[in-house]
């Protein structure tokens, strides 16, 4: 069984309008999307602004509600409270953002930061709690003083493993990581990814790695959905989307990102150019008529696509 | 537009009913009633009764509450037991006092109130801007009435420049000879008003310059070649004011409903001493009703400062 | 010295200093650089490498009372360090334009797009009203805005980030100047919009033949666009060269330490390369020795210039330090 399980989870906005403010329209974040990540192991959400990427883990961490759809967790749905109470979901779950300045209380000390999940779910004596923070900030590669400073007085990848140390504190299960590095620069970005991984197998923790970044999540994450308009396009290993992707829209936004390879770059450029025109000329093709993204159809055990007749891979018979 | 207009301002109507049974109540629930203060030793009792019943006072809370309601939507606000005449001919008699003044305190404050906002956040950190930013704290930290009274004691009692009390001279008669004393009877109060008020005006366009100044879109503005003098008054002055600008629907209503202080202070005969006056004399009557408009007034001020900053900001739409 | 006859910008010598406290500090430090007509030339480094502080230096963004630039920055025998202000604004907005990272601050958001765009020519052309809201309808549909009669009377919150970044690159080149600045473009857009928008740049730059200055801290989008690059570190170029130059045999322990830290290999179990240590701020980077050394300490201190200049490895290939000759990385037998 997998740690969490999402089941056909939907997240729906009413629109308001007219004399009476009644809801007319709902505008469909998440519209009926199906995942598992297995313990231990880094799921890959990719998506561009928009896409609904950002709202499904706020659902998976309880910061949105789920309109419709179950996220089971050790085989329960926490959507019910009582549930989440049960498992002690709220500690095993936890976030990291992607600007860790604002995520951050400005006029809180390190300290209160990083103890603030462990206060809400253990006692500790004060001194024990000091003890702990001082440890978290060593499994973040942070001398111990950084304690009694504030957010402001580091730089942003610093911050970002304060936020890490603050998610770790409860021993969580799960961290879903919204564009962890995404306002990183590419030195630190790697210290941080690299931290991210070394967490992960000394304390078997499971990631929802969010990210916009295909280059990132190619590197993190050997399972991924590529997510647009509130519904996954394709879905697979890192070999399956990178090496087959099969969706229009996989194809184009692997093709858009610049590679760097400047002898190959008017083959990439007429290549993206390509894909693009097809996009525009096919795209019927791929969505429905009201321009929802078709139902994945299985392409191989590990392969799923949005399309009507998708290419069987394998069963050469 | 005009929907959400009218939609605003049905729900207007709920917010009143509820602030009308708040003040009916608390009305009901002060010690008392207007003959308290009238009973002596002498009167008989069962005199007191009847009239009691007469004016329906025994009724139940409630039975009383919607014959005042009814009664209000009549245009009857009932009687003044203080003044022994309507209420309504009582506050019509006042309001144009009131709203005279608070029209002169309007313009004063802005007159004021921005060419000083705009003097504080274009010199930014020079001795300039700190006198200002220090007489718009230091005004802020004053108790209105405390600023009224001594101001009242310095240049009506001792200097003598202004009226100390009334809204006319006595004597004035004449066309334009009312007009000036009248004008001459509003110029402290109004001034007076006009300082408390600019504090808000200057210290939020004093921000508004400053932020918008180091915004990108006016380093966009310089990097298009634009000298820095329209940069200023296009770009860094127009969007700090518009949110000034929306804020006269509050500054407006806001003056009216503090006229409480100002007028008790200078004994301007408005709608705010005649509050005040009510207050002191149990006169239930004159103080529902006057309570009942200003909070009106508010809600009406708050709808306008919203319809303003829908028109001046594109940003806010209302639909 | 001769010109060269398509050269725009000639930098030599440019300092940037920005006052902290009483003191001024070196953002940008001995600088020299050219621009020529037909060419992008990336300017690639991190946050605090200075890159933004020189692109705003040539266009003269600073308040002169907290930075001191020196320095020449030679447009047409014209030296902008030190011109004054009425001179300036005749040069900004008609010669050099300039395209911001974040579109949507970079618009005034209570004005009209067509107003906004008409601005730049209003201060730089002698055309009437009439024709110039002709002329900014032209600029609309040049820079692939579907619908420019609407847009015109939109306001910026109206539209998708990346047609305001459209109308960001309308304002710029609405003057044709010779000389265009893009700091981050495409930073905050998604790759799908990122890559039309750097099409339409160089479209842009092969319809007017302009030299095009691309500060960014993306290694791909250089290496699909730049035709010269210029690796910035603790505010100094540490090398310069062409793009195949750079990404195909790239010398100086910077550039090979960044490009070895992107997420781009095919294999998930090895750990991205790391730079040991931290960029350093402002007060600490004046240093006359190597300021990447405490980046490399496994790298002896002899191999160091003890005050580095830059070296011409191959013609137009230049390096800073002679420290890239003996660099290996610490996981690499030494060379």
């Amino acid at each position: 069984m997998a740690l969490i399980e999402i089941r056909d989870l939907k997240i729906h906005y009413p629109i308001r309008s007219g004399f009476f403010n009644r809801v007319t329209d709902h505008v469909l974040a998440v519209d009926g999307i199906n995942f598992d990540i297995e313990e231990g192991e880094t799921y890959g959400l990719i998506g561009e602004s928009g896409s609904g990427k950002s709202t499904t883990g706020k659902a998976i961490v309880g910061l949105e509600k789920a309109t419709s759809g179950q996220i089971l967790y050790k085989g329960e749905d926490v959507t019910k409270p009582r549930n989440r109470k049960k498992l002690q979901y709220n500690r095993d779950v936890q976030m990291i953002f992607q600007d860790s300045l604002s995520s951050l209380n400005p006029k809180k000390r390190i300290k209160d930061i990083i103890a603030e999940p462990i206060r809400n779910f253990e006692h500790l004596a004060p001194a024990d709690e000091t003890k702990r923070v001082q440890e978290l900030l060593d499994i973040v590669g942070m001398p111990a003083d950084a304690m009694y400073k504030y957010p402001h007085e580091f730089s942003g990848g610093q911050r970002q493993r304060i936020g890490i140390a603050r998610a770790v504190s409860t021993n969580p299960k799960l961290i879903v990581a919204d564009e962890p590095v995404s306002a990183l620069d590419l030195s630190v970005q790697a210290q941080v990814l690299n931290f991210m991984k070394e967490i992960q197998k000394e304390f078997n923790i499971s990631y929802l790695f969010i990210s916009h970044d295909l280059g990132v999540v190619k590197h993190m994450c050997r399972n991924m959905a590529i997510m647009t308009r509130g519904r996954f396009v394709e879905v697979g290993t890192r070999e399956d989307i990178y090496q087959h992707p099969q969706h229009i829209y996989t194809q184009r936004l692997l093709s858009a990102i610049p590679k760097i390879t400047p002898a190959s770059r008017m083959i990439d450029k007429s290549n993206r150019k390509r894909v693009e025109a097809l996009y525009q000329e096919e795209s019927s093709k791929y969505y429905g008529p009201d321009g929802k993204v078709l139902d994945l159809k299985q392409v191989s055990p590990t392969h799923s696509v949005a399309i009507q007749d998708p290419v069987v891979e394998g069963g050469q018979s | 537009m005009w929907k959400t207009i009218l939609r605003r301002i049905l729900i207007m109507i709920p917010q009143i009913l509820l602030l009308s049974v708040i003040v009916f109540f608390l009305a009901k629930l002060m010690p008392g009633d207007p003959f308290s203060g009238q009973i002596t030793p002498q009167m008989d009792p069962k005199q007191i009764d009847s009239l009691r019943r007469q004016l329906g006072l025994d009724d139940p809370l409630w039975t009383q509450y919607f014959r005042w309601i009814g009664n209000l939507f009549h245009g009857d606000l009932g009687m003044s037991y203080a003044y022994k005449r309507p209420v309504i001919s009582l506050i019509a008699e006042r309001a144009s006092n009131t709203i005279w003044l608070s029209l002169f305190a309007v313009i004063l404050t802005y007159l004021i109130g921005v060419p000083l906002g705009v003097l504080a956040g274009r010199f930014k950190g020079t001795r300039l801007d700190s006198g200002i930013s220090l007489y718009a704290y230091s005004v802020m930290a004053i108790p209105s009435f405390v600023f009224y009274l001594i101001a009242l004691l310095i240049f009506g009692y001792q200097l003598k420049w202004f009226p100390t009390t009334g809204s006319v001279a006595l004597d004035a008669s004449g066309g334009v000879g009312y007009i000036m004393s009248r004008l001459y009877h509003m110029v402290l109060p109004a001034i007076l008003q006009a300082f408390l008020g600019t504090t808000g005006i200057i210290l939020y366009l004093r921000s508004g310059i400053i932020d918008n100044s180091i915004e990108d879109y006016v380093r966009t503005a310089r990097a298009k070649g634009v000298p820095e003098k329209v940069i200023f008054n296009k770009h860094i002055l127009r969007n700090s004011l518009l949110p000034i600008a929306a804020f006269m629907g509050n500054t407006i209503t806001g003056l009216i409903s503090g006229s409480l202080f100002v007028e008790s202070v200078f004994s301007y005969p408005g709608m705010g001493k005649l509050a005040v006056d009510a207050m002191t004399t149990r006169d239930y009557a004159t103080m529902t009703s006057l309570t009942l408009l200003f909070g009106f007034l508010t809600l009406l001020g708050n709808l306008l400062s919203d319809i303003i900053m829908s028109i001046v900001d594109p940003r806010i739409r209302v639909e | 010295m001769d010109k060269p006859e398509n050269q725009l910008l000639d930098i030599q010598h440019l300092h940037t200093a920005f006052r902290v406290g009483d003191d001024f500090y070196d953002a940008v430090e001995d600088v020299n650089l050219t621009l020529n007509r037909d060419e992008i030339l990336a300017i690639v480094g991190e946050s605090g490498s200075g890159k933004s502080t020189l692109a705003t230096s040539v266009i003269g963004l600073h308040n002169l009372q907290n930075t001191k630039i020196t320095g020449d920055i030679l447009y047409n025998d014209l030296n902008l360090v030190g011109l004054n202000e009425t001179l300036y604004n005749r040069i900004r907005g008609n010669d050099i334009g300039m395209i911001f990272q974040d579109p949507l601050a970079a618009l005034n958001p209570l004005m009209r797009i067509g107003e906004q765009i008409g601005e730049t020519l209003l201060y730089h052309t002698k055309l009437n009203k009439e024709e110039r809201d002709h002329r900014v309808l032209e600029l609309l549909g040049q820079v692939g805005i579907p619908n420019p009669v609407r847009v015109f009377k939109q306001y910026p919150h109206e539209l998708s980030g990346g047609m305001r970044q459209r109308v960001v690159i309308a304002i710029a080149i609405a003057c044709k100047p010779p000389i265009l600045i893009a700091d981050e473009p495409t930073t905050a857009l998604d790759v799908t919009i990122q890559a039309q928008i750097l099409d339409l740049l160089e479209n842009i730059q092969q319809e007017t033949h302009s030299g095009i200055i691309l500060i960014t801290h993306d290694l791909g989008v250089v290496a699909e666009t730049a035709d010269r690059v210029a690796v910035m570190y603790a505010g100094q170029i540490v090398e310069q060269g062409t793009v195949q130059a750079i990404f195909e045999h790239p010398l100086h322990p910077y550039t090979r330490s960044l490009l070895r830290s992107m997420p781009q290999a095919d294999n998930d179990s090895d750990d991205l390369y790391v730079i040991e240590g931290t960029v350093p701020d402002l007060k600490h980077m004046q240093t006359d020795d190597c300021r990447f050394a405490a980046r490399i300490p496994w790298i002896p201190a002899s191999a160091h210039e003890a005050h580095p200049t830059m070296h011409e490895v191959e013609p137009g290939h230049f390096v800073r330090c002679t420290c890239y000759k003996t660099f290996h990385f610490n996981d690499e037998a030494e060379a």
